[in-house]
């Protein structure tokens, strides 16, 4: 692709040319207690061809900080009430609304984290880049979807010429992902503001799509503004960082700085919580416990419907072939990307999922159940999900939602129940005197908690974790996972914790199988899969991930462009399932064919 | 918020936080003002409803437009409209409230039960529903009211047989949602039983919506208890009702406009109440809104 960049005005043209400038910014909110500022004195340049990331957790007001150089904060309620926001040389903050539109996407872009709700799902993807190009620049038909391609191929996408003919819903997450980049670049702004570009992607994809925007960036000369939460991402993409937290600026920096030296005690403390690969404690030699859960050869598949006749034309096999087993007082991880069919898994060990073929958990064999079989398993084990605010009921006072499964179980009477519940809510780090608040009166923290004192409620002897901690903000996901370690040994509770974060499993299993496309590909203690993994899946999973060490430097891959393959098979195919070998003991890898 | 305020409510915690919502007070003040205007009006009204006074109609036989003797006027046969009014009261406030209780009621089990099961049963209550919603509601009506002799609880028993469907859907395509939620997956494994999810985790969530179509339903009912009457299928008369003083003398609004627009102002200020109310309970009883008051 040729890339002609527009013909700036003198000051910009220079190299090293502070392209942004935000200086003592504050927005505020205007709330029934007067007007509450959301984000406090912030101010960063960013020059010509850098990456400025802006790192912090939720509520550090580092979306505010982008929202409100885009001009795009909620209005009326919040608004800039101090400071300036300068690009080359307009004022953004005291620009009409007619200029500022057409600055958007002109000189500024913005990618968003999901990118399925920033497409519109019934324009085709080459539709939307053509009307985006000729929004900002009087172009012909043709020349803006020869432009179109061109971007298209620019972020490279496979067979671009097909891409632009095709529907958002007929693409992945990280073609989406791609798409809106290129869109975002189609008019080779000077800024790009990527708001947590790759938070919602698998690490492969998310790998794939940092390369691209790191690439681009040296083609394109564009200076980046990356947001995110993700400390490996800083690490690996930005030039200078600044730290927020609570609306202020913690601590600004070289990227050098800010992880070998930090200054500020909060940037030590978000360093410190972040999950890093090869940091797991020493494996604690457990002996042949008994068995919690036996999974054999699991089959879980969906049928599609389709045609004329709505017969099944395909099925999902969402897994195929799982075999497993869990013992007292374990954690047995099941890793993979989105689609892997671990998250599938975990539904069905609960009893949630259609499946075939056996799952025990303690003496209940999972399926179609009387109430009084279900009751059992309820007894026997309990799921924790991802989102706890989907997870709670947003009517019932949590002390009534931890003591529920008692009521439903019939064990004890009102009072008693209030106890274990305020008992259930104290050992998860909560007041009694919360007893009585609604979830929303809680953080998402806070809220996971919650969950995790409702499951605990029953004593089960397996927990399933079903990516309990992937919402959660770095900090506390780290002080969550000391609680499930903590209970799991005060319990003897065994876990089975399911995750797509490599460095999280390796810090809370004992042993780990790593799933795709519905199938184990390898299993094994912990230091056998991370010391020794043998699978090429398995080790490209472990390479993607990024590296919270900006000294760090990533053996270079191939970049690739092709599509992730699906589950998603004929009536009547039959599946190669994995043969798995024993390389050491207890140490399975599939033999591919 | 203090910890005192976001406790579990019982009736006597809802009329405490009603109390302090002005909108809601006056909307209770006004049901309680109609109610007490139906109950009492045999002491309330200056006149018998029914009887054709002499002196109630112009020399040229026109009706008494406001004022006088017959405070708002009378009617083509020269009958007091404020008692007529006062007596319409009641069986607009039956109709209103008994035939909308009753449509609501019948669309909130169809609707939950439909869109918490899904599969057969879900298929078969909705082509039902989607099958009255297709069959014109005026017609349906006629043909129930033709079947039964009309009476008033006849009337508000058809209008609840037509009025049902929309609720249905609404509450079935909301009840799809919930229970797609992982609450209600949670619930699941925690073993509860069918009844307890669907009564202490997905019809709690349901009331806002009951109460906006219920208050939504007040004004409609009482307007097509109205067309009913006009067509001869409604409430018989002479009884008076709201929606039949408008239909009797829609023709004459040009030369007689109080005997349209104060049975017409009753019914907005009904509807009115009843949605301020509406509003107020729905706020006081999600527990997400509260500490806004």
């Amino acid at each position: 692709m040729t890339v002609a960049l527009k013909p700036m005005t003198g000051a910009d043209t220079a190299p090293d040319a502070t392209i942004l400038s935000v200086h003592d910014l504050t927005v505020s909110v205007r709330s029934q207690a007067g007007l509450l500022p959301l984000i406090k004195g912030v101010s960063f340049d960013l020059k010509r061809g850098e990456t400025l990331a802006i790192a912090g957790e939720s509520g550090s007001g580092k979306s505010i900080t982008s929202l409100a150089i885009m001009g795009l904060l909620p209005p009326p309620a919040v608004r800039v009430t101090g400071g300036a926001i300068t690009l080359g040389s307009s004022v953004l903050t005291t620009l009409p609304e007619a200029q500022m539109r057409s600055l958007r996407g002109n000189r500024i872009a913005m990618i968003f984290q999901e990118p399925m709700t920033s497409l519109n799902p019934v324009m085709t993807v080459g539709a939307q880049l053509i009307e985006a190009i000729r929004a900002h620049a009087p172009v012909s038909l043709r020349v803006a979807r020869t432009e179109a391609l061109a971007a298209l191929t620019a972020v490279r996408l496979s067979d671009p010429a097909r891409r632009m003919d095709q529907y958002p819903h007929e693409l992945s997450g990280g073609m989406r992902q791609r798409v809106m980049i290129a869109m975002a670049l189609a008019l080779k702004p000077d800024v790009l503001i990527a708001d947590e570009p790759t938070t919602a992607l698998d690490v492969t994809v998310q790998r794939e799509v940092l390369d691209l925007l790191r690439d681009l960036q040296k083609s394109h000369g564009t200076a980046i503004l990356l947001i995110t939460h993700d400390m490996g991402v800083v690490a690996e993409m930005a030039d200078r960082v600044v730290i927020m937290r609570k609306g202020v600026i913690a601590e600004t920096g070289t990227v050098a700085q800010i992880f070998d030296a930090p200054t500020a005690t909060y940037t030590r403390e978000l360093l410190s919580a972040v999950p890093r690969m090869g940091q797991g404690g020493e494996l604690v030699a457990r002996p042949d416990t008994p068995v919690v859960a036996d999974l054999r050869d699991v089959q879980v598949r969906y049928d599609i419907r389709g045609g004329v006749l709505n017969r099944v034309t395909h099925r999902v096999h969402a897994v195929e072939g799982v075999s497993f087993d869990i013992r007292e007082g374990e954690t047995f991880s099941l890793v993979g990307e989105s689609g892997c069919g671990k998250s599938t898994i975990a539904r069905a060990i609960v009893g949630l999922a259609p499946h075939e073929g056996l799952i025990r958990v303690g003496d209940q064999t999972v399926g179609r159940m009387t109430a009084h079989a279900r009751k059992r398993l309820s007894a026997a084990t309990q799921i924790v999900f991802q989102d706890p605010m989907a997870a709670l009921d947003s009517r019932m006072t949590v002390g009534d939602q931890i003591a529920e499964p008692l009521l439903i179980h019939g064990q004890g009477d009102a009072a008693s129940r209030r106890d274990r519940a305020a008992h259930l809510m104290e050992r998860v780090g909560l007041t009694t005197a919360q007893l009585d608040n609604y979830p929303h009166e809680f953080s998402g923290g806070q809220r996971q908690r919650i969950c995790i004192a409702r499951a605990l409620a029953l004593t089960p002897k397996l927990i399933v974790a079903d990516e309990s901690v992937s919402a959660l903000d770095v900090s506390v996901q780290a002080r969550v996972l000391d609680l499930l370690r903590a209970l799991k040994d005060e319990f003897g509770i065994a876990m089975l914790f399911i995750s797509h974060d490599m460095a999280v499993v390796e810090n809370i299993s004992d042993r780990v199988a790593v799933m795709q496309l519905g199938q184990i590909v390898e299993m094994g203690s912990r230091a056998q899969i991370f010391g020794n993994p043998r699978h090429a899946y398995t080790r490209r999973l472990m390479e993607a991930v990024p590296v919270p060490d900006p000294t760090f430097i990533r053996p270079t891959t191939p970049r690739m462009a092709g599509e992730i393959p699906n589950p998603v098979h004929g009536v009547g195919t039959v599946i190669a399932r994995h043969r798995m070998q024993e390389v050491s003991k207890g140490h399975f890898v599939a033999q591919d064919a | 918020m203090t910890a005192a305020a976001a406790t579990a409510l019982g009736p006597e915690g809802v009329w405490r936080r009603l109390r302090r919502k002005p909108l809601a007070l006056f909307g209770i003040v006004l049901v309680v003002l109609i109610v007490g205007a139906a109950l009492l009006a045999p002491w309330l009204a200056p006149y018998d409803p029914f009887v054709q006074h002499f002196d109630g109609l112009t020399l040229f036989g026109e009706p008494l437009p406001p004022g006088g003797a017959y405070v708002l006027g009378t009617d083509l046969l020269g009958r007091d409209l404020l008692s007529r009014l006062l007596y319409g009261a009641r069986t607009s406030l039956i109709i209103g409230v008994v035939a909308n209780g009753i449509a609501l009621v019948i669309g909130t089990i169809i609707g939950l039960t439909a869109g918490f099961f899904q599969g057969w049963i879900g298929a078969v209550l909705m082509r039902f529903t989607d099958l009255m919603m297709a069959f014109p509601a005026l017609l349906l009506a006629i043909c129930l009211a033709a079947i039964f002799q009309p009476s008033l609880w006849i009337v508000a028993f058809v209008i609840a047989m037509v009025n049902w469907v929309q609720t249905a859907r609404v509450i079935y395509t909301e009840t799809s949602a919930l229970a797609a939620r992982d609450y209600i997956a949670a619930e699941r494994t925690l073993g509860a039983s069918t009844w307890r999810i669907l009564f202490k985790h997905i019809l709690p969530h349901l009331v806002p919506m009951i109460i906006v179509w219920g208050t939504l339903g007040i004004s409609t009912t009482v307007l097509l208890e109205a067309t009913l009457s006009y067509l001869g299928v409604g409430v018989q008369p002479p009884t008076p009702s709201w929606g039949n003083i408008i239909f009797e003398n829609q023709t004459y609004f040009q030369s007689a406009p109080w005997l349209v627009f104060f049975p017409g102002a009753a019914i907005v200020v009904l509807a009115l109440a009843f949605n301020l109310v509406g509003d107020g309970l729905r706020d006081v009883l999600d527990p997400t809104l509260r500490g806004s008051d």
